[in-house]
């Protein structure tokens, strides 16, 4: 249509004219007065359109937030307060579209009254030229055709200009999206040979998100070697999961450097550093799919003895063998179907089935139940033995057999050593410890 | 012209949970999609009845509208017959009779002429106007009725499917909706009331053209319903290939961490290049084919011109018909087939409204849960909770709960332990009547909890879950949500109790500080601290605290557990924990395994008792155990 519109409108142009050019005046005033009228119209309804993104963005906003918050929401009984805030979001958008619409309905009816009152001054007009011998009846009949002609091409092109201003909003928020460069960027020239192995270093590294005063992390130094864990402990916000996310460069240090087997992580190829990586995030989260597809997560052509091996090594199999397809059993998105201890096994078995180098599990034994904790633990021992495995955790019991225990209190560690030397040399391990043991179980 | 609108992810039942799995999966790869079966509009008729039944509070108005647009139209048509009679004037005048025109005359007509269209655009526009608001009202209207559905289902539901399926119904297709009602009906009126009106006219000039021309119906007819169902099937399509992208999209951004870290990011781009492709062909497809209804009408209209030209011209030279007679014909044949093909085109506009109507008709439809009873708790609640003989299970194959009896004093604190799936989160869910007991009951202070409207249960009782939930807001805000009329001091006093002070001072914000979504200005551990000061906040009789602190790490939480402590004196506390530390200085503590309490007595009673507890007490403390024996 882009293309046939203004064929038809130069085409009708031109037939008119060849009819009779003296009445050529009349197709400019109606093509101009035709084309401010859409042109206003157009305009006006520009930022309308963002705007109207905009509340539709409010509106799911709010409905997200409530259904997330379900619980929570009915807990408070603050269904009202809820009820309230849509409210507001759905006037405001109706009262946009409104406007919107009213503009809109405005172009057709302006386009045919255009069209018809150009009819009848072509027959006034027309007539004045007849009488003059100028024009002959046929010709101002073909004329008031080629008039339509011209005018509903006009109206053709209304259409589609009518969606212009809707597209181009989308389209700016879309260049935006693809606008935006990223903070970590893969090496030019990437490393992709490495010679030690399982090795993680954080060299003097600082960490502060941009933009803000304090630094997350500050000075942080430390070796994980290969066949050892190192564990991290510390208080909410010392910056735990910044940390571990240094690894696989999910961001990057502000200052210092990471090094991952020798190499500065930031020259080593992308999929070189991530496939000797195994994350157990702090909110496991599953993929919609099944039980063997979240696990081939890992490792795509793992066999299903693989992934039984995993399981069992994460507790998680006796639950899976329970489930009525087993390994096929569905798991639908963010894992919702599973209970929350169920999905920590799910994602360990995940990371499990990869057999990295270097393991990072944060937090991820916080779900379970101390039974099951121990026995993961005991059963991941033998498991992991070659790998390096770094720890977050919060229970001392978690972590009390690693080689190096990290205390991490507002982004620097005043503590690094075994749970004994801590114990004794460190005031923040020692009041964690306290809080977690009777005092004279830590003593015995 | 007008084509379907945004396409919306395919019906799914309410009450069942979607179909995910390898049997529906398109092209393997870490996750599996293929949501639904891609039914169009299951039944047309009676949805769109039911979808036009909620234009019905606006009846006058339509009245108005049908009325107005009547008329337009009318006036409309009869444009080119006065046009027809001035031509008329001119030609008897210049050509037959050779005299001067009479301009008098001639201007007469056209004013009228121009009267006339000058109505029709009035008219028109007025309609165009109160159609816009009667549309824009009852799309709000829905919304509001589905926004008003939310509070009254059962959890149920909502842990049935993802939550992106039901926004999608709010927003998508309701929009889509909108937008099609706006579009077709403001034209089908028109276009109805022109093609009557112009069918009338044209035999009222001559019926002889007027036969002429209708032959091109059927043809015309023919052609559009050929082409429309080969393009309905690609439609369909479209929408189905938009709805899997959605997913697909929306779940490689949530889990974009994982994706990156197990190197899969090539994988997901190669998955969504093909979706993507799918949905380019079947669009392009769809779009194409549609798009030659358009030139054929064209075609078809054309031809009929010349017909009608030819036909015509015999006829005014035979006497029949008179010049404008035949220049009114022909303006009438065109302004025939425009609002045929304009018909034609909105049948997918309108399959496509209908389609998202019957989505949203079955959140609409979802069974509600029971009425609040108009009972009433006593005033002031003591806090005693008794749980009698209550069974229940979320799967009536996977019984959860058997035989549960507990008595918890006022004042008193009942911790409860067990592994995972054991029913701790459930009783919890069952107190606060997200879910109903399916045997026994469950009473307070010796009132059954389903007798009482659940708003007044819930005031009584305050909780903190395993999954915090903030909402985008500041701190100081998120804190007061726990209480209506909470004051400044209120707030900074549940602050201060549960150390969300200390953090927030080291904040530039403080508590104007805004909590976003992904909030990474905070920590896990301080979001949990928030929910805790909101709970305080809430100021209970009872309170519930689920796995709440286990986020916090410990050395914050001896120092919530203190501030806890001092806030439990006088409720009733049900904690579900995994750390012993939080449950040692419980009054009551349960074990549960497989939804039965196995065990209930406090700490040094039930090590003594070296059962169930003993053995979760002692695993805590393997090495130190394993020491001992060797020793």
């Amino acid at each position: 249509m882009i293309i046939s519109a203004p064929l038809m409108m130069v085409g009708g142009v031109v037939m008119a004219l060849r009819e009779d050019v003296g009445l050529s005046w009349l197709i400019l005033v109606a093509v101009v007065a035709l084309g401010s009228i859409i042109g206003i119209l157009i305009v006006q309804t520009m930022p309308l359109f963002k705007a109207q993104q905009m509340r539709i963005d409010n509106l799911n906003r709010v409905l997200r937030e409530h259904l997330s918050g379900l619980r929570v929401i009915r807990a408070f009984v603050r269904e009202p307060t809820e009820a309230k805030r849509f409210d507001v979001a759905n006037h405001e958008l109706a009262d946009t579209a409104t406007r919107i619409g009213r503009r809109m309905m405005t172009m057709f009816p302006s386009v045919f009254f255009v069209m018809n009152i150009s009819s009848v001054a072509v027959v006034w007009f027309g007539s004045f030229r007849i009488a003059s011998g100028d024009l002959q009846v046929g010709q101002l009949t073909a004329y008031l055709n080629y008039l339509a002609m011209i005018l509903m091409s006009v109206m053709m092109a209304t259409m589609i200009l009518m969606m212009a201003p809707r597209a181009a909003v989308s389209a700016d928020r879309i260049n935006q999206v693809l606008g935006t460069s990223s903070s970590v960027v893969p090496p030019a020239e990437p490393v992709n040979e490495l010679s030690r192995h399982a090795e993680v270093s954080f060299e003097a590294v600082d960490f502060s998100y941009p933009g803000a005063a304090q630094p997350v992390l500050h000075g942080i130094s430390f070796t994980a070697r290969p066949g050892t864990t190192t564990a991290i402990i510390g208080s909410t916000g010392a910056g735990k999961t910044t940390l571990v996310n240094l690894i696989p460069r999910l961001v990057d240090a502000t200052a210092g450097t990471v090094r991952v087997d020798g190499v500065d992580v930031r020259e080593l190829d992308p999929d070189l550093l991530w496939g000797r990586i195994g994350l157990v995030p702090q909110r496991p989260y599953l993929f919609t799919g099944t039980v063997a597809s979240n696990l081939r997560l890992g490792k795509a052509d793992a066999s299903d003895e693989e992934l039984w091996q995993a399981l069992e090594v994460a507790q998680a199999a006796d639950f899976v063998k329970q489930m009525p397809d087993g390994l096929d059993s569905p798991i639908s998105q963010g894992g919702t179907n599973v209970s929350g201890g169920q999905r920590q096994r799910l994602a360990i078995a995940r990371a499990l089935v990869r057999r990295p180098e270097i393991y990072v599990f944060d937090d991820s034994f916080s779900a379970l139940d101390v039974a099951t904790d121990a026995a993961l633990r005991a059963a991941l021992t033998p498991e992991i033995a070659d790998a390096a495995v770094i720890v977050v955790a919060q229970r001392v019991a978690t972590i009390r057999e690693a080689e190096v225990i990290i205390v991490l209190d507002d982004g620097r560690i005043v503590g690094m050593g075994t749970h004994d030397e801590l114990v004794v040399n460190c005031s923040t391990y020692a009041e964690i410890v306290e809080s977690q043991f009777k005092a004279s179980e830590v003593a015995a | 012209m007008s084509n379907a609108e945004t396409p919306t992810n395919t019906p799914v039942k309410a009450n069942e949970r979607p179909k995910y799995g390898p049997e529906h999966r398109s092209g393997g790869g870490p996750m599996g999609h293929g949501a639904g079966t891609g039914e169009k509009a299951a039944s047309f008729g009676p949805s769109l009845k039911r979808l036009l039944g909620h234009l019905r509070p606006e009846r006058p108005l339509i009245i108005l509208v049908v009325a107005m647009t009547a008329i337009a139209t009318a006036l409309n048509a009869v444009g080119p017959v006065i046009l027809g009679q001035a031509t008329n004037l001119i030609f008897d005048a210049a050509v037959t009779n050779h005299v001067k025109i009479d301009f008098p005359a001639v201007a007469q007509v056209l004013e009228v002429a121009a009267a006339c269209y000058f109505g029709f655009f009035v008219l028109s526009w007025l309609a165009g106007f109160i159609i816009n608001s009667i549309v824009q009202r009852s799309v709000y209207r829905l919304r509001k009725q589905v926004s008003e559905k939310i509070p009254r289902l059962p959890l149920k539901y909502f842990d049935g499917q993802p939550r992106g399926e039901l926004l999608s119904r709010v927003t998508n297709d309701v929009d889509n909706i909108s937008q099609s009602l706006q579009q077709t009906l403001a034209q089908i009126l028109t276009n109805l009331f022109t093609v009557i009106g112009v069918v009338a006219m044209m035999f009222y000039v001559s019926w002889v053209l007027a036969l002429v021309a209708l032959v091109t119906i059927p043809v015309a007819m023919s052609v559009v319903m050929v082409i429309g169902k080969r393009s309905q099937k690609l439609f369909a399509k479209t929408w189905k290939s938009t709805g899997e992208l959605n997913s697909q999209i929306e779940e490689a951004y949530t889990g974009h961490e994982l994706v990156t870290v197990f190197g899969r990011r090539r994988e997901i781009a190669d998955q969504f290049k093909a979706k993507n492709a799918e949905l380019f062909e079947a669009s392009f497809g769809a779009q194409f084919i549609s798009g030659i209804i358009m030139p054929v009408m064209f075609f078809v209209g054309n031809l009929n011109y010349v017909v009608i030209a030819v036909v015509g011209g015999l006829m005014v030279i035979s006497g029949g018909l008179t010049v404008g007679g035949v220049q009114a014909f022909i303006q009438y044949a065109r302004m025939f087939t425009q609002p045929l093909t304009s018909l034609a085109s909105m049948a997918n506009l309108l399959q496509s409204g209908v389609a998202s109507a019957e989505r949203v008709f079955e959140v609409l439809d979802v069974e509600e849960e029971t009425p609040d009873a108009p009972g009433a708790l006593p005033s002031p609640v003591r806090g005693e909770v008794a749980f009698e003989d209550i069974g229940f299970s979320y799967d009536p194959d996977k019984p959860l709960i058997t035989d549960l009896s507990l008595v918890a004093e006022p004042g008193s604190t009942v911790a409860i332990v067990g592994p995972t799936g054991a029913g701790k989160t459930t009783l919890v869910n069952l107190i606060l009547r997200f879910y109903d007991v399916q045997a026994g009951r469950i009473t307070i202070d010796g009132v059954d909890i389903t007798s009482v409207p659940r708003s007044d249960l819930r005031s009584e009782i305050g909780m903190v879950l395993q999954d915090t939930w903030l909402f985008g807001g500041t701190i100081r805000d998120n804190i007061a949500y726990g209480r209506e009329d909470a004051t400044e001091a209120d707030i900074l006093e549940a602050a201060k109790a549960t150390y969300v002070d200390r953090f927030v001072h080291s904040l530039p914000d403080g508590y104007n500080t805004m909590i976003n979504d992904e909030a990474s200005n905070l920590s896990a551990g301080e979001k949990q601290l928030i929910t805790i000061a909101r709970a305080f906040l809430a100021d209970p009789s009872i309170l519930i605290l689920d796995e709440a602190t286990s986020s916090v790490d410990t050395r914050t939480e001896l120092l919530v557990q203190r501030a806890m402590k001092n806030l439990r004196a006088d409720r009733t506390s049900f904690v579900i924990a995994h750390r012993l530390s939080t449950i040692r200085d419980a009054d009551v503590i349960l074990v549960m395994e497989h939804g039965a309490i196995v065990e209930q007595g406090n700490h040094d009673d039930l090590l003594a008792a070296k059962g169930a507890y003993y053995r979760l007490y002692r695993s805590q403390f393997a090495a130190a155990a394993v020491d001992e024996d060797a020793a």
